[in-house]
């Protein structure tokens, strides 16, 4: 903060020259490489294209609409796939991600030389590869359909759900702990009842979190053939059935609306 | 606790349940177990082509390995610049228009229909996945990168928006009161009271934003918006394993090289 001599008297500004200039400067230099990298995406655009952007919205509103009403109850098996997906694969993720939690956390794990580290490597690997890519990987593997698909999921949420409990386990209260092995509690018990309990809350909101990320995650797995409604809307868009497509959209957009209330509901009635 | 249970020599402490009321505890069991007994009924998995995953993964990733990284090396140098360049542009058009949003949608700044306008253009870009929304984004703009920084662009929308939007509603009543009662006008007034509060928040939700771009700029170049997702698309279709297994290998590093930095990032604003 600065003050300086101003016309009438003294003038307040929140900074010093200097670093009013570094700060300017800083911005300059973010800006740039704004400008330059839009400048390397406008070469390799196709401008024509995307001047006729207007044009190809108007076209496909109409041919989306009126929504082909009659395909709607063909879609309530791959809804319940969709749904199945999402729910067996959170559900398989919090299977394999409770141990591997337990061994990434640093009061839990039984080795912080040996085991730590490979359960940290789990948890990055899953986490950086996207659950689209796992089902392209696993539909090659275990062929399309359902169960490439739940196993994507499963894959790519045991990162997720294993990072967040291992912080949960991180941070609870020694105290606790410390009073159940006081009683001369085997290792096993200590976990019972010194760590599980609290971490119970964390674990219900960490899998009711993800089971709704995964809802809108396995809209799209079909689109690579791993089941459920994706599968649906791709043999819709390369048939340039449009309106096919507007009505699994609105499938989609009430299926993930119904999972965010649910969520809402359960972590409310949880937390 | 039921004291007449511990009176008893043999009786045993249990922790308290989760789900207090016996009667919905055993509610939701019996849900549970209908739902997987349909579920797994339903599920029509064919077993003998799971069977065959395991031959069938060896054969898969022994084409993976060696990763080849130097026969497609220019692509994937390109595909990767590419997937940068995107992610740069679309974090920093989507933050610019996320701010105003943000500003709207927060309950203690904009008055209610100016409120629900703001929460429903947020509500709207978090509902349905980027990969859909790229799909129409390439249709109306044709293939490459542009459709991909649109995509991105909306992405972030929905995120950065709603979650500065709330972090403008917790910020302290108390400053925004007094620089009110100094007289400032009402720009003066965000300017002075409400950006230095959450401007540490707002830059660290900007570089975790850029890491998640980053990742969904390799994906969403599946459906043909651009990126590295192109050319890892690209390397399966023409069953080049080897060098989707170098694509898939350099993604993990880097998006493990982002999380880390962006950690520290976020670590020391906060």
């Amino acid at each position: 903060m600065a003050v300086f001599e101003g016309q009438n008297g003294q003038d307040w500004r929140q900074r010093t020259r200097l670093v009013d200039v570094f700060v300017w400067f800083c911005w300059l230099i973010g800006l740039s490489i704004v400008v330059a990298c839009l400048s390397f995406i406008s070469d390799k655009t196709i401008w024509a294209f995307v001047l006729s952007a207007p044009q190809e919205a108007g076209d496909l509103g109409g041919r989306m609409f009126p929504p082909d009403w009659a395909y709607s109850n063909t879609l309530w098996r791959p809804l319940w796939d969709t749904f199945n997906i999402a729910t067996l694969g959170t559900a398989i993720a919090l299977m394999i991600s409770v141990p591997v939690a337990f061994c990434a956390a640093r009061n839990t794990t039984p080795s912080i030389v040996f085991v730590r580290p490979i359960a940290l490597f789990i948890i990055a690997a899953s986490r950086s590869i996207n659950s689209l890519i796992w089902a392209l990987l696993l539909v090659v593997i275990v062929g399309p359909g359902v169960f490439a698909g739940v196993i994507a999921i499963a894959f790519r949420s045991v990162g997720f759900c294993g990072k967040l409990l291992y912080e949960a386990i991180e941070e609870i209260a020694v105290e606790p702990v410390e009073a159940v092995t006081a009683t001369g509690a085997s290792s096993g018990q200590v976990l019972t009842y010194g760590v599980v309990p609290q971490i119970m809350p964390a674990f219900a909101g960490i899998s009711v979190f993800r089971w709704d990320i995964n809802i809108r995650e396995s809209t799209i797995l079909g689109l690579v053939g791993a089941g459920g409604i994706g599968l649906q809307l791709s043999a819709s868009i390369n048939n340039l059935d449009w309106s096919r497509v507007a009505v699994i959209l609105i499938a989609i957009l009430g299926t993930v609306i119904v999972s965010e209330w649910l969520s809402a509901k359960v972590r409310a009635a949880l937390i | 606790m039921a004291s007449p249970a511990l009176s008893q020599e043999t009786a045993r402490w249990r922790p308290p349940p989760l789900i207090k009321s016996r009667r919905v505890r055993c509610f939701l069991a019996l849900i549970v177990g209908l739902y997987v007994a349909a579920a797994f009924g339903t599920l029509d998995i064919n077993w003998a082509r799971v069977a065959d995953g395991g031959p069938r993964a060896l054969r898969f990733f022994s084409g993976f390995f060696p990763p080849d990284f130097a026969a497609r090396w220019t692509a994937i140098v390109d595909g990767l610049l590419e997937s940068l360049w995107m992610t740069i542009v679309a974090t920093a058009l989507g933050v610019l228009i996320s701010i105003p949003i943000a500003v709207g949608g927060a309950r203690n700044v904009a008055p209610l229909p100016v409120y629900f306008f703001c929460r429903s253009i947020m509500a709207a870009s978090r509902t349905f996945h980027e990969v859909l929304i790229a799909i129409f984004f390439v249709k109306l703009f044709g293939f490459g990168p542009f459709a991909g920084v649109i995509t991105l662009t909306f992405a972030t929308l929905g995120f950065y928006a709603k979650l500065l939007a709330e972090d403008i509603e917790a910020i302290d009543p108390a400053q925004a009161e007094a620089i009110k009662a100094t007289g400032a006008g009402w720009l003066q007034w965000l300017d002075f009271a409400i950006r230095p509060q959450v401007r540490p928040r707002a830059i660290g939700l900007a570089v975790y934003r850029l890491d998640i771009n980053f990742r969904e700029s390799a994906v969403i170049g599946i459906v043909g918006a651009g990126g590295i997702g192109a050319t890892l698309n690209t390397a399966f279709d023409r069953y080049e394993f080897d060098t989707a297994a170098a694509i898939l290998l350099i993604i993990i590093g880097i998006v493990m090289a982002a999380e880390y930095a962006s950690g520290v990032i976020r670590h020391r604003l906060q």
